[in-house]
């Protein structure tokens, strides 16, 4: 053994455990809690006029009926600001039960609490709430329009406006004076993580202890921890946080406190009885959270190379009824539209609008996808202007290796600089040009064309920044049997971290992965986290881990060192196969187990293996602190930015405008990589939501502000009869940021993927694809409009 | 307003398991509720997500869909009865992990249960027909690009153990 762990494609540690039905999700937990049920708004904007209970309380199994005039102290103010940003000058976050208004349907109004949730379900609808209808305002059209507000003291319905430019000259003027200029008008409509676990929330409290023990399906538990605390004006050493295992994220989840996480726990302290609250899947539409809907105007100028000179991009970002997440969805969109290319002066300003619509955080790429389609429809409309190929006008504006470290002149999501600290973007574009068969394709087509049959080609690329601070730790513990203890603060949710977080432990201990034990999200464990998002995960943790885990080591040759005395040094022992053994005499050794037994000096025995650590005993190593094990921290400067660009060939059927992919190629670059078996996972994850964002997915809000599709039956998730087989290659251009050389996975695959099926449709129709997602019957309406604009020609 | 409840004994992975249930009771929830075997997830409860598909007399049912009460007298397997007899992973669950085919794993005893119930269908797929045996169930984690592959590597598991057996 001894081969390094960490880039093995290792199968997962977990997976047994799930596949036998063994898994604890929220709701396989607290048999017999009581549970909660919610009345929530069936109107998007409206004041509360009344709240009828009689009829609700002669439901035998009812415990508890809570409006917001029961709730209090803290509890009964607004959910916290989570990240405010001097440009968000009008925030404005939800009350866990609606405080007399209500701005979106679904929005909690009354909480109910029965012995078990059929009861809790037939006490809410015996609930009457009476409505006095406020105008809505619902789509961006109609937000930016002002004329109807949404929260009467954000006039214009704006949250923020900001402005963003590059330091490379003024965009205006090189636009300007640019040999020529393009404007483009883009959109692209709300979709939503939809994980297929909703979110739930458990809660215990222990009268005699005075503590409280909270289990959620969060993607942070200790952020959680703390919002809980502060809501419930307890001491943060009397909460817990457990998440337990998470049935995916996707984004939504890293968004708390939701009103639940609050009004659980507080209704467990309240009634002195567990109590449980699972959300069911109409819940998770109207009242979770969504993504993606913007509108924006490009405005570009570009020389006869197809080389940008000026870019300039305004953006309506449609952030719903509140911002409890703040406006990084929009910060990326403008940050991370740039992906590997050089734009001269760029200017960048969006607005966040205000609708009565369920709120808009960030979803899987979080606001990349609507950068990329904007750059990347902008390069295919320079391709076309000037009659290039598309891959070549992206060649001319490619970023080259030797000029990384590359400042693109902005400030990123995490508050830093938006530094590129790697990557080898054109060697990327020369992988994805051979996977997708750029070069053959006309012939291709021509093929196709033989048969009656309408192909086209396309492609993209993108830069994504990973592995953001401002940190992640981890603790390390050898056990006296020699099991590692590997335990990180932030939680998991199907990335299969129990298995690459044991590789890199296990490549410093000098163990096999069998060895070591991973726990996440469990605030007894480790308090101190930020949660699991924006690809940070194996960044953050994994180096956390490593670094915690140098540090046992070497804690381990010191007490070996002094164990195995005769003038052995610690710098002459390594750490294989479970020993801490002398480099020059691998023979003069001591197992691991033994070590941490010794690290903890003992007074008493108490069986045969602490016997050598009592005081009669053998050499224990003086001066250290008891325990074979350490905490370890890893802080990034900034974040590290990974890579990848997709290439895809659709084809559109020319009678019914049904649209199908043919292939779907993938090269991507996250540094190096732990698992890669794990990391292609992730990357197809992503590719599938990536489709489903470009042909299927769409949340509709009817003018009233009904959400008209809130069930799997008309919001349509891709089926694997939708997905087509997807061509993964890697390349690897390590971090320099962090010492295992990583950059994060996890939102790769769906970050380019409704940009380059755009670009494909383009190809294979003839006609400009402005707004995505694209179903067949809007491609017949463009069809039929670029008919009508013929004919008219021609009259 | 105090609810009826029914007596039933369901057959559920090989044991006959006695139950009090009021009529409105899910098949699912008394499976999660009152018997404790909460690996039979739920999705939707709306029929379409399939994470809560289990063997009803040997065929594939959405469990959200179903009544208690009307699986009285039957059989039903979940995914705790697709382990092999000692209690090691069957051959379909092994697949799963020989292939990467979970990630959050919260649909994929759905998935189990269907392709188990499919392959003695048809013991022998081809890809396309492996596509399409799963096509009724969604997975937002994997683009099921390996559990496609995991159909094919359970079939051979499945002949592999079943010859192994003879």
């Amino acid at each position: 053994m001894n081969d390094k762990l960490v880039g093995q494609p290792l199968v997962r540690k977990e997976d047994p455990r799930l596949l036998r039905g063994d898994g604890r999700y929220l709701d396989d937990l607290g048999r017999g809690a009581l549970a909660a049920a919610f009345v929530r708004s069936p109107v998007a904007h409206a004041r509360i006029t009344g709240i009828d209970v009689d009829e609700a309380l002669d439901v035998e199994g009812l415990v508890a009926i809570y409006t917001h005039e029961d709730l209090p102290g803290r509890i009964a103010e607004p959910l916290p600001l989570l990240i405010p940003h001097p440009d968000l000058t009008h925030p404005r976050t939800p009350y866990c039960l609606a405080n007399g208004e209500v701005n979106h349907v679904g929005e909690a109004v009354v909480m109910v609490v029965a012995t078990d949730r059929y009861l809790a379900e037939d006490v809410a609808e015996r609930i009457r709430v009476t409505y006095e209808d406020l105008p809505p305002v619902v789509g961006i059209d109609q937000a930016r329009a002002g004329e109807r507000l949404v929260h009467e003291d954000a006039p214009g319905n704006v949250a923020a406006r900001s402005v963003q430019t590059n330091g490379k000259g003024e965009a205006h003027e090189a636009i300007a004076s640019a040999p020529h200029r393009l404007a483009l008008d883009l959109h692209i409509e709300r979709s939503a993580s939809m994980p297929m676990e909703g979110k739930g929330v458990l809660a215990h409290w222990d009268a005699d202890d005075r503590t409280l023990r909270v289990h959620s399906s969060t993607q942070t538990s200790t952020s959680v921890r703390l919002a809980v605390a502060a809501k419930l004006e307890l001491p943060p050493d009397r909460v817990e946080v457990i998440t337990p295992d998470v049935g995916g994220g996707f984004g939504v989840k890293i968004v708390h406190p939701w009103p639940e996480e609050i009004l659980v726990p507080w209704a467990a302290m309240t009634l002195g009885r567990d109590v449980k609250w699972v959300e069911d899947r109409r819940e998770h539409f109207t009242s979770s959270a969504h993504e993606r809907a913007q509108q924006q105007h490009v405005e570009v100028g570009f020389d006869e190379a197809g080389r940008l000179l000026g870019l300039s991009v305004e953006i309506w970002h449609d952030n719903g009824a509140y911002v409890p997440y703040g406006i990084i969805v929009p910060i990326v969109t403008s940050t991370q539209l740039l992906g590997p290319y050089k734009v001269g002066a760029y200017r960048v300003e969006f607005t966040s609008l205000y609708t009565n619509t369920v709120i808009v955080t960030p979803y899987r790429g979080a606001g990349r996808p609507q950068g990329v389609f904007a750059m990347e429809r902008t390069m295919d409309a320079i391709a076309e202007y000037l009659g290039m190929d598309r891959l070549a006008v992206r060649e001319a504006n490619l970023i080259q290796p030797e000029e990384m470290p590359y400042d693109q002149g902005l400030v990123f999501q995490d508050g830093r600089p938006l530094i590129y600290d790697s990557g080898d973007y054109p060697t990327m574009l020369r992988m994805i040009r051979d996977l997708v068969g750029w070069d053959g394709f006309e012939a291709e087509r021509a093929a196709a064309a033989a048969e009656g049959r309408r192909i086209g080609i396309g492609i993209g690329a993108y830069v994504e920044g990973t592995g953001m601070g401002p940190y992640e730790g981890a603790h390390v513990k050898v056990e006296t049997t020699g099991e590692v203890v590997v335990s990180t603060g932030l939680t998991t949710q199907g990335q299969g971290h129990y298995t690459s977080l044991a590789q890199i432990a296990a490549d410093v201990l000098g163990v096999g992965v069998g060895d070591v034990t991973v726990i996440t999200g469990d605030t007894r464990r480790f308090k101190y986290a930020v949660g699991t998002f924006a690809s940070r995960a194996i960044v953050t943790s994994g180096n956390a881990v490593a670094i915690a885990a140098a540090k046992v080591a070497e804690k381990a040759k010191r007490i070996a060192a002094a164990a195995l005395g005769d003038g052995v040094a610690p710098e002459d022992l390594e750490l294989v196969d479970g020993r801490v053994r002398r480099r020059a005499d691998p023979a003069t050794a001591i197992d691991l187990r033994t070590v941490a037994v010794l690290s903890n000096p003992l007074r008493y025995a108490f069986d045969e293996e602490t016997k050598a650590a009592t005081q009669f005993a053998a050499a224990t190593a003086t001066g250290e602190e008891p325990g074979l094990e350490a905490t370890g921290y890893y802080m990034p400067e900034r974040s590290t930015y990974a890579a990848g660009a997709h290439g895809v060939v659709v084809e559109t059927d020319p009678e019914t405008a049904d649209i199908r992919i043919l292939r779907y190629c993938v090269v991507h670059d996250c540094g190096v990589v732990v698992n890669p078996r794990i990391v292609e996972g992730q990357v197809h994850g992503g590719v599938a939501q990536g489709i489903g964002g470009a042909l299927y997915e769409r949340i509709v809000y009817d003018d009233a502000g009904q959400l008209v599709n809130a069930s799997y039956m008309d919001f349509l998730i891709p089926f694997a009869t939708e997905v087509p087989h997807i061509q993964t290659a890697h390349m690897v251009t390590a971090s320099g940021l962090n010492p295992l050389g990583l950059k994060g996975a996890g939102e790769a695959g769906v970050i380019p993927t409704s940009a380059v099926v755009a670009s494909a449709i383009e190809d294979a129709e003839g006609l400009a694809v402005r707004r995505m997602p694209i179903s067949p019957s809007e491609l017949y309406e463009l069809r039929k409009a670029r008919q009508a604009r013929k004919e008219q020609v021609s009259a | 307003m105090t609810e009826q409840v029914h007596q039933i004994t369901v057959t559920v992975n090989g044991v006959a398991r006695r139950g009090e249930v009021p009529a409105r009771r899910l098949l699912a929830d008394f499976l999660r509720m009152d018997l404790g075997l909460t690996g039979t997830h739920l999705g939707c409860e709306h029929g379409v997500c399939g994470a809560c598909t289990l063997l009803l007399d040997g065929v594939p049912v959405r469990s959200c869909l179903i009544l208690a009460v009307s699986a009285d007298g039957h059989a039903v397997t979940t995914v705790e009865g697709c382990c092999e007899a000692g209690g090691e992973l069957g051959p379909v669950q092994q697949a799963f992990q020989d292939c990467h085919g979970l990630q959050c794993g919260f649909c994929t005893p759905g998935f189990i249960t269907t392709i188990t119930a499919y392959l003695e269908e048809n013991p022998k797929p081809t890809e396309e027909e492996a596509r399409e045996a799963i096509g009724g169930n969604l997975c937002r984690c994997t683009g099921y690009q390996n559990i496609v592959k995991a159909v094919l590597r359970a079939a051979d598991l499945k002949r592999e153990r079943e010859s192994a057996d003879e």
